[in-house]
């Protein structure tokens, strides 16, 4: 009996793992979206889009420039953080006067000319991106099973980084003005902070977070135009299960949907695939504000 | 979060100058609730049905007309009640396999095919709609269309649809067992005629009081509430038509094209017929068509190129939303200063 437990145990945990690395992106995917909304009450459609370019540009950084993945890790965010502020101030910021679902729809236009001009560049195989090699090399041996280095690194970067946010969000000064601007931005503004750039930056944080995650995600996934869209409707049941209105919320229903999903590779796994969704329509019939969510 | 908010092109403020809300009761308009501009556009729209397979090619009209049907039956939820439903494509791609399914495995005759397709799209939309009208606004679209990527999983697993491969050269078959549809004409007048009733039925339900109590929720849903209305059962009884029409329109492309694939149920499709509608006017009876027609051209036309195609649709997508929120016969309205 006990035997057999371990055989299943032995048969499962890599599912798990890779169940906690999907659940990693889901957290970082979820979090920046709902960083977004908080602030522009916009859904980037775009942040699946923008999870892609963060995996091509620290392709982009290696292979034309030379630049390891350490220094992807901090570059490519940041480039395309930039990038997220240019369309923030040509396009999105037009919208906030109007219906949010405009904003939606722009954010559905920008990803599909952003895939659709990698696709045209790089086609629609993906391309290799080696692991440094830090983190390669012989998996860690936890007796009954075999731990790729680069899979815990994921989970836990992934993690750090999500609890980062919420300390920059819940404890700084910074953070306060944020929660603020959420709550009320004119009175905000009446006090003499520049909310607009506020709002500038969020968008430009929340996009540099899914270009993080698309660094993370590139030596995992292969660095390819539609990893992201495969992504992100996932992650809007996901967002819509937590609720947007906790960041913690987000952060842990990211992480607990992945392992369900795992889990769900291993016992029944015609499932996997939907199970996310099914989870997301008995939360909808049962607390239709999501787990963390306000009503 | 409250987030009913109408999605209404004129929803800036002071920019209502085009919009005249449809306060006057059916009765007070002209035949069959069409004003007089609808009237005329709307033989304009029948002499193009009947002239048309003279000039183009009668397999593409068929599959424009499809189009046009499956994105009238969105437009009644988007632009009739407000609800953005980015998931429209489960109910046309379930339309479209079941309708598939019935003609090739089960041998039956093509009008119940399509009938039984749009039965699919129906209860879709019951289950679906039942579900996702618990959230307005933007919680309302991206739970429309997460449950509609359940359904492209679904198709993808399950055996009848032959996933990747999907559902090849289904017979077109004998209308009402007579009438061989295999001549193209033959198809073509069936398609016409089906896309017709289709378009004068969303036409009826928006113009029957049934119709004005959609329109009063989009305008003002606490407002109807407390006049008395349950708008949760008006939404989902809109949103199970739209479905249901949406369904028809896939099994009609499945019978006229011969094949029913996971692209009919692919988030780009839900992408489609939103862009087809604002492209051609939310909210405006003949804005869909339009668009459709310009959506499917432009998918015809530009295929050799690629994945341009898919750039064009993001920047009319970009160009729309920011510049021209109307739409092609919302703007013409405009101008003329009547109601399309």
């Amino acid at each position: 009996m006990l035997e057999e437990l371990l055989f299943q145990l032995e048969m499962s945990a890599p599912q798990i793992v890779l169940g906690l690395v999907n659940g990693a992106f889901y957290a970082l995917l979820s979090l920046g979206l709902a960083v977004i909304f908080g602030m522009l009450n916009v859904i980037n459609f775009a942040h699946g889009a923008q999870f892609m370019m963060g995996a091509f540009v620290a392709w982009m950084l290696l292979n034309w420039a030379g630049i390891p993945y350490w220094g992807a890790l901090i570059l490519s965010p940041l480039i395309v953080g930039v990038f997220g502020v240019i369309l923030e101030r040509t396009m999105i910021s037009r919208l906030y006067k109007l219906d949010h679902l405009y904003g939606l729809l722009l954010t559905f236009g920008l990803a599909l000319i952003i895939e659709g001009l990698f696709r045209n560049q790089f086609g629609s195989s993906g391309l290799p991106y080696a692991p440094p090699a830090a983190l390669t090399g012989a998996p860690l041996d936890l007796g009954f099973m075999m731990l790729p280095k680069y899979r815990v690194w994921v989970v836990v970067a992934a993690f750090a980084v999500c609890i980062a946010t919420w300390l920059v969000i819940e404890k700084t000064r910074l953070g306060a003005y944020l929660r603020a601007a959420t709550e009320n931005a004119p009175l905000v503004q009446a006090f003499g902070v520049n909310v607009p750039r506020m709002v500038t930056l969020t968008y430009a944080a929340g996009v540099g977070l899914a270009a993080l995650a698309g660094v993370l995600a590139a030596p995992i996934y292969s660095v390819n135009p539609g990893m992201g869209s495969n992504f992100i409707i996932t992650v809007f049941a996901v967002v819509v299960i937590g609720g947007m209105g906790s960041i913690l919320g987000s952060v842990i229903t990211g992480f607990g949907l992945g392992l369900v999903e795992g889990l769900t590779r291993v016992i029944y796994p015609e499932a996997s695939a939907t199970v996310i969704f099914v989870i997301m329509a008995i939360v909808l019939l049962a607390r239709p504000a999501g787990l963390f969510g306000r009503a | 979060m409250a987030s009913a908010t109408t999605l209404s092109p004129h929803a800036a403020p002071g920019a209502s100058e085009g919009g005249t809300p449809a306060a006057l009761p059916p009765s007070a308009q002209g035949f069959f609730g069409f004003t007089r501009a609808q009237g005329i556009a709307l033989l304009v729209l029948i002499a193009a049905l009947i002239a048309c397979p003279f000039f183009l090619y009668p397999q593409f009209l068929m599959k424009l007309l499809c189009f046009a049907l499956f994105a009238c039956a969105f437009n009644l939820l988007i632009g009739y009640v407000g609800l953005l439903s980015f998931g429209h494509a489960a109910y046309f791609g379930m339309g479209s396999y079941i309708a598939a399914h019935a003609a090739k495995v089960w041998g039956l005759t093509p009008e119940l095919s399509i009938l039984l397709g749009g039965v699919a799209g129906a209860a879709f939309g019951l289950v679906f709609g039942w579900i996702a009208i618990r959230r307005a606004g933007i919680y309302f679209a991206m739970i429309t269309l997460a449950l509609a990527q359940m359904v492209y999983f679904f198709c993808l697993q399950a055996p009848f649809t032959h996933g990747e491969d999907g559902i090849q050269s289904i017979p077109r078959g004998m209308l009402f067992g007579v009438i061989d549809l295999r001549a193209d004409m033959n198809m073509y007048w069936f398609v016409a005629a089906l896309f017709l009733v289709g378009f004068l039925l969303i036409h009826r339900i928006i113009h029957s009081p049934f119709g004005q109590v959609l329109t009063a929720i989009r305008e003002n849903e606490p407002r109807a509430t407390s006049l008395g209305y349950r708008t949760d059962d008006y939404k989902l009884v809109a949103f199970v038509l739209s479905a249901g029409i949406a369904g028809i329109a896939g099994g009609a492309k499945a019978i006229t094209v011969g094949i029913a694939t996971l692209t009919d149920v692919h988030w780009s499709m839900s992408g489609e017929v939103v862009l087809m509608t604002l492209l051609g006017g939310l909210g405006t009876l003949f804005g869909p068509v339009i668009g459709a027609g310009a959506v499917v051209s432009m998918q015809t036309y530009l295929a050799p190129f690629g994945a341009w195609v898919t750039i064009i649709q993001g920047v009319i997508f970009v160009l729309c939303v920011l510049a021209f929120r109307a739409g092609i016969v919302g703007e013409i309205a405009r101008m003329l200063r009547v109601k399309l």
